[in-house]
C-alpha cells in the first residue's frame, strides 16, 4: 500500500484552476428558502434585459435548512393580528428586536404559504367535526378559506417531506434553469473599486471541477443560512453530523457580509434548542399538538410549580407571558439539571394515553379507539420522519415506542441563526414607509435607508437567517423575505446606473481562493502521512480546535453555557491565533477546499459572537448563555441593540449600543 | 446515521457525469469512485442523515446505519418515495416492525406554477406579486 501522503478525495485539486468571469446585474448567493423566494419573485419586477444569476453550494432541490423536509410551517398569521405576532416575537427574544422588520414580514408571509400549497405542498386541514385531515385529503385550500391544523397560535401542520423540492421547483421555473449554477461555493464578497461602501461582486469555486468563478454584480443577495458546528457538539464522533440545524451552514452569510463592512446586530444572540437527546428530533408538535409535558428525574411536572413561577418573576415582563420565552424555558430546565433533578423527560406516554382515555371517556368503543390510535401514532412518527429521520432511527435502535415510555430531552450545543428562535444577523433597512422610525446618525443607528432589507453596504441585501433582530420567520418567513429582497434589488438596479468594477484581479482572487491547495501540494510530501504535517493544518483539525475553544471559554455545554469577561477574552485570544493559523489550512481535494473555506467562515462568525457577548455587560438570554460577572437581564442599561461593524480598510471592529424603538403598543406588553 | 452504499446494487449511475447521490447530497458527501464504478460517503461524521441520497438512488442501493456513538445496532429506518407519497419501514432492534405512509405532494412533478410572464405594476411600493393593499401597524 502507498504511503498515506497523497490526496484522498475523488476530485483532486490542482494548483492553477481555470478562471471563469461572469458579469451580471443581480447575484443571488444561496439556494435555500430565502433564495428560492427571491428567485420566484424577481422576474415579476425585473426588466427583460436584467441579468440575474443564482449560485448554490449544493443542489436547490435539497439545499438549505429545509433539505430534509419539515413537519410544520411555523409562521402563518392567518386570522391573528400582525401586531400580536410582533408581540410574541418581541417577548420570546427578550425585548430587543426590530419591530418594523417583524411586522413587515408578518404582512407578507401568508402569501408564501398559500403559494406553497398551490404548488403542491400538502397542508393539514380541520374537517367540519374538528378532526385532522392530512394534506392530500380533499378540502378547501387556504386561499379558499380552508382551516389549517394549528399547533399553538402561529404554527400549522404539513406533510412536508418534499417541502424544499416543491419550493425549489417553482423557483427554478420562475428564474429559468439557465440562470442557476449549482455546486459553486461563494466564499467572498467584493467591494467596488470606485464607489465607497458598495458591493461589486463575489468570488467562489466549483466543488466539482477545478474552476474559480468571479462574478461582477450590482446587487447581491447573500443568503447562506446560519452557523453550525461552531461549539463543541454533545456528540463528537459520527454523531457530530446529527446537528440540530443543517450541518452544512457554516456562518458564511455573517462572515461574508461582515468582511465587506456590513453592520451586524445582536450577534450575542444564539439558539440552544432543547430537543430529544442525541437524535435532536423536534419537540414543538409534542408540546403543542400532543400536549405533552416535561418531567424531571423525580417524576415532577415542574413547569407550573411555585418555585418556577418565582423564578420567572425575576425576568419581567418577559417571564409573565402565557408562553414562556424559549431561553427561559431552557433556564428552568438547566436549573433542574444543575440541582441534580435530571434527567428531563418528555412524557410522551402520558400525553398519548391521555388522548385515548379522553376518547374512551366520551364513549368511543375499543374498535374506534384502536383506529384513532393508528392515526395518532402515525402523526407522532411523521413528525420525525418528515424532518429528523435520525430521531426515528434512534427510537428504532433503542426500542422506544412513545406510547409506552417517555424520551429524554436536553438543551443542545449553541447555534447561530436569525430565522428560528434566535435573532443574530445583519442590520438591515426596514421598509421605506412613514410608520418605520426615522433616526438620525449613521446607517448603523437608522431603521431605514431607502431599500428594504439592504444591509449598510450599498447593493448588498440579505434575508432569512441573514437579517438580524427579527427571529421567528422560519421557513415561510425566510421565503417571504427573499421575495421582499427581489423587488428591492430590482429597484436598486433601476436607481443606480453605475457599472460595478472590482478592485482585485481575477488571477489574484483565484490565487487567494486556492491558497490551501497550493500549500497542500507544496508540503504534502514532507511527512509520510498527509494529516500530520508541521507546515499546515487540516480543516477538520481547525474545526475541532474552534469548537473546543468556544465550548470551554465561550459558554458551551461544558460549562452549562456559563462564561465571563475573563473567559471571553481568553476565547478571543484563542480565536485570534486560530484565525492566523487558518491562513495555514491545506486542502488536497475539492471537498476539503470547501471545508477549509467553511471553517474560515466559522471562525469569523464565532469571533463576532464572542465579541458581542463580551460587549454586552448583562445576561440577556438566560438559558442560552450566562455571564457570571453580569448574571442578570438588565433592562435599565441594556434594552438596546449591540451593533458591530468591521472596517475593511483599517481592519478594525467597532461595537456600539443602538436604541431599540417599540412600534407596537407596549401596554399590554403581550 | 451515516449513509452507506451496497456495492451489489450500486452501478455508479452507469458512468454518467454525476451519480444521483452526488447530485443531491446537500453536504457534498457522496462521491463516485470511477475505477470501481461505485459511490460512497466520503465523510460519515458530517452526514445529517437527511436521507436525500437514500430517497433518490435509482437502484435502492443506499441505506443508513445509526451513528455509532449513540444508536444501538439492529434498527433500520428506510423509505420508498414515489411522486406523491412516501412509505417508511421502521424495524426496531427487537425485531418489531412499523410502516407509515404519508403524502408528499398534491400536484404532478413539474407542475409548480412559476407565474412566468406575470409582472407587478409599481416598483416603488412594498406590494409583492398577488398582494393587495398592505396594512400598517396600529399604534
Amino acid at each position: 500500500m502507498a504511503l498515506p501522503n497523497k490526496p484522498l478525495g475523488e476530485l483532486p485539486a490542482i494548483a492553477n484552476p481555470e478562471i471563469v468571469e461572469h458579469k451580471v446585474d443581480v447575484l443571488i448567493v444561496g439556494g435555500g428558502m430565502a433564495a428560492c423566494g427571491c428567485a420566484f419573485e424577481i422576474k415579476k419586477w425585473a426588466p427583460a434585459d436584467l441579468k440575474i444569476q443564482l449560485v448554490d453550494k449544493a443542489s436547490m432541490e435539497r439545499s438549505g435548512a429545509v433539505a430534509q423536509g419539515l413537519s410544520a410551517i411555523n409562521t402563518y398569521i392567518g386570522d391573528n393580528p400582525i401586531e400580536n405576532y410582533v408581540k410574541m416575537v418581541r417577548n420570546d427574544l427578550m425585548g430587543v428586536v426590530r419591530e418594523d422588520l417583524i411586522y413587515d414580514l408578518g404582512r407578507h408571509v401568508d402569501e408564501s404559504v398559500k403559494l406553497f400549497e398551490e404548488w403542491g405542498l400538502p397542508i393539514w386541514k380541520l374537517d367540519a367535526d374538528g378532526n385532522n385531515l392530512d394534506g392530500a385529503a380533499p378540502a378547501p385550500t387556504l386561499r379558499e378559506g380552508g382551516k389549517p391544523v394549528r399547533t399553538g397560535k402561529w404554527q400549522i401542520m404539513i406533510n412536508g417531506e418534499s417541502y424544499k423540492c416543491i419550493v425549489a421547483e417553482a423557483a427554478k421555473t420562475a428564474l429559468g434553469t439557465e440562470n442557476i449554477m449549482e455546486r459553486i461555493f461563494i466564499v467572498k464578497l467584493l467591494l467596488d473599486k470606485n464607489k465607497p461602501n458598495t458591493v461589486a461582486g463575489a468570488v467562489g469555486f466549483s466543488t466539482r471541477e477545478n474552476k474559480v468563478h468571479v462574478f461582477t454584480a450590482k446587487a447581491i443577495l447573500c443568503v447562506c443560512g446560519g452557523a453550525v458546528n461552531i461549539f463543541r457538539p454533545r456528540s463528537t464522533g459520527e454523531g457530530k453530523g446529527r446537528a440540530w440545524y443543517p450541518v452544512w451552514n457554516a456562518g458564511s452569510t455573517y462572515t461574508m457580509c461582515a468582511q465587506v463592512g456590513a453592520t451586524l446586530t445582536m450577534m450575542e444572540n444564539r439558539f440552544t434548542p432543547a430537543r430529544f437527546k442525541d437524535g435532536y428530533g423536534p419537540v414543538g408538535a409534542w408540546f403543542l399538538l400532543f400536549k405533552a409535558k416535561v418531567q424531571n428525574g423525580l417524576g415532577e411536572f415542574y413547569a407550573n410549580s411555585d418555585s418556577v413561577k418565582a423564578e420567572l418573576s425575576k425576568f419581567m415582563p418577559y417571564g409573565a407571558s402565557a408562553v414562556t420565552p424559549t431561553c427561559l424555558r431552557n433556564h428552568l430546565m438547566l436549573n433542574e439539571l444543575k440541582e441534580g433533578r435530571g434527567p428531563i423527560y418528555m412524557a410522551t406516554d402520558v400525553a398519548l394515553n391521555a388522548f385515548l382515555d379522553d376518547r374512551r371517556a366520551k364513549g368511543m368503543d375499543e374498535k374506534d379507539v384502536k383506529k384513532f390510535w393508528k392515526h395518532l401514532e402515525s402523526e407522532a412518527w411523521e413528525d420525525f420522519l418528515d424532518m429528523s429521520v435520525g430521531q426515528a432511527g434512534l427510537w428504532a435502535g433503542m426500542n422506544i415506542e412513545p406510547e409506552k415510555v417517555g424520551s429524554e430531552i436536553m438543551p443542545t450545543e449553541p447555534y447561530m441563526l436569525g430565522s428560528h428562535s434566535g435573532c443574530c444577523g445583519i442590520w438591515t433597512s426596514g421598509p421605506n414607509e412613514d410608520w418605520v422610525p426615522t433616526v438620525n446618525g449613521p446607517r448603523s443607528h437608522q431603521y431605514k435607508w431607502g431599500y428594504n432589507r439592504m444591509t449598510t453596504v450599498d447593493g448588498l441585501f440579505t434575508a432569512g437567517d441573514g437579517v438580524g433582530a427579527s427571529g421567528h420567520k422560519f421557513s415561510s418567513g425566510s421565503h417571504a423575505e427573499g421575495r421582499i429582497c427581489a423587488k428591492q434589488m430590482v429597484k436598486y438596479c433601476r436607481d443606480n446606473s453605475h457599472t460595478p468594477e472590482l478592485g482585485q484581479s481575477a488571477a489574484d482572487l483565484a490565487a487567494e481562493i486556492y491558497a490551501p491547495v497550493r500549500r497542500y501540494l507544496e508540503h504534502v510530501g514532507k511527512t509520510t502521512a498527509a494529516d500530520v504535517n508541521p507546515n499546515y493544518c487540516k480543516p477538520a483539525g481547525i474545526m475541532m480546535r474552534l469548537m473546543k475553544a468556544t465550548d470551554e471559554y465561550g459558554g458551551g455545554v461544558a460549562t452549562y453555557y456559563m462564561t465571563s469577561g475573563k473567559l471571553l477574552n481568553i476565547c478571543l485570544d484563542l480565536l485570534r491565533m486560530l484565525r492566523e493559523d487558518a491562513e495555514l489550512m491545506a486542502a488536497g481535494d475539492l471537498h476539503e477546499l470547501m471545508r477549509a473555506w467553511e471553517n474560515y467562515h466559522r471562525i469569523w462568525c464565532v469571533e463576532t459572537h464572542i465579541r458581542h457577548i463580551e460587549f454586552r455587560k448583562e445576561s440577556r438570554y438566560p438559558g442560552f448563555y450566562y455571564r457570571s460577572d453580569y448574571p442578570t437581564c438588565d433592562d435599565a442599561n441594556w434594552k438596546a441593540f449591540v451593533n458591530s461593524t468591521f472596517d475593511p480598510a483599517t481592519k478594525e471592529w467597532k461595537c456600539e449600543k443602538v436604541e431599540c424603538i417599540n412600534i407596537v403598543e407596549t401596554e399590554p406588553w403581550i | 446515521m451515516p449513509s452507506f452504499v451496497d456495492p451489489s446494487k450500486c452501478d455508479g449511475c452507469k458512468g454518467g457525469d454525476k451519480t444521483a447521490c452526488m447530485y443531491i447530497c446537500p453536504n457534498d458527501l457522496m462521491v463516485l469512485n470511477k475505477e470501481e464504478m461505485r459511490a460512497y460517503n466520503q465523510e460519515p461524521d458530517a452526514c445529517w442523515e437527511c436521507y436525500s441520497c437514500v430517497k433518490i438512488c435509482p437502484q435502492g442501493a443506499i441505506a443508513v446505519r445509526g451513528y455509532n456513538d449513540f444508536v444501538p445496532m439492529g434498527g433500520l429506518v428506510h423509505p420508498m418515495r414515489s411522486a406523491d407519497s412516501i412509505m417508511w419501514t421502521i424495524k426496531f432492534r427487537n425485531g418489531n416492525m412499523k410502516r407509515f405512509k404519508f403524502p408528499v405532494r398534491t400536484t404532478a412533478e413539474g407542475a409548480a406554477n412559476g407565474y412566468v410572464g406575470q409582472t407587478g405594476s409599481n416598483l416603488d411600493d412594498e406590494k409583492l406579486l398577488l398582494e393587495k393593499d398592505l396594512p400598517t401597524p396600529k399604534k
